[in-house]
């Protein structure tokens, strides 16, 4: 029920949030310094990282339930306690996924 | 329903066929998926693997064909799935058809101008036009 929800919700955040974020980054590459400036203000603010984070904590979340809803299209899955453990792995591998990336951007990476 | 009916909901969809439409943009929707699981894993990856996340690097990724052509894909399916998965959103909570049509409509122009803008700026970095 909750996994059905959050399906939802990532994806109307990823449909608004993340394809503004998308064009704006390539809209902003492809004018140059100043407009890639401009951007990167925004990106680098906290509130742009929290944004960030959360659209990537959504990313995953929505790949990760999008891969149970397929597998449910096959109507294998159903019983209940498989079902159920399908749907706490996809918010533990979301959370699991965003903080891996992250701690690669922010700090691990060379 | 009215009183003295007898019929349920379901008694009275039964014989009437189905709607004739839904059934490709259900299966879209899913085709979309595998398309974006694949682009969307190949985005985050190249992401990780850039030695930096500057305006430089960025540039020189994108502006290759191996960079290019993934991300016009990324970007045209994307919008395409986005706009599939808010119709399904619309259609139900909206229920009244003449603002149904035109929160459809509204979106669809928004995912068609958002796809052409990021195809652009794409062009742009490859082709080098106005900047």
């Amino acid at each position: 029920m909750i996994v059905s929800i959050l399906h939802r919700a990532t994806g109307i955040a990823l449909s608004i949030a993340g394809l503004a974020v998308i064009t704006w980054w390539l809209m902003a590459l492809a004018h140059g310094p100043e407009a890639y400036a401009t951007f990167e203000k925004a990106s680098h603010s906290w509130i742009g990282l929290v944004v960030l984070i959360g659209l990537t904590w959504s990313f995953f979340q929505h790949l990760l339930s999008g891969i149970r809803h397929l597998v449910m299209d096959t109507g294998a899955g159903f019983e209940l306690g498989v079902n159920k453990t399908f749907a706490i792995l996809t918010i533990v591998g979301s959370v699991i996924l965003t903080a891996l990336l992250w701690a690669w951007l922010l700090g691990v990476r060379p | 329903m009215s009183t003295g009916d007898s019929s349920t909901p379901i008694g009275k969809a039964g014989g009437l066929g189905s709607a004739r439409e839904g059934g490709e943009h259900w299966l879209t929707e899913r085709v979309t998926s595998i398309a974006l699981l694949l682009l969307g894993t190949w985005f985050i990856a190249s992401i990780l693997l850039l030695p930096k996340l500057d305006p430089a690097t960025f540039l020189e990724w994108l502006r290759a064909p191996s960079g290019a052509i993934p991300m016009a894909l990324l970007v045209v399916v994307g919008f395409k799935h986005a706009l599939d998965g808010m119709k399904v959103f619309i259609d139900d909570y909206v229920h009244e058809p003449g603002a149904n049509f035109v929160i459809n409509t509204l979106l669809l122009f928004l995912a068609v101008a958002g796809g052409a803008i990021s195809l652009y700026a794409l062009a742009v970095l490859s082709f080098g036009a106005a900047s």
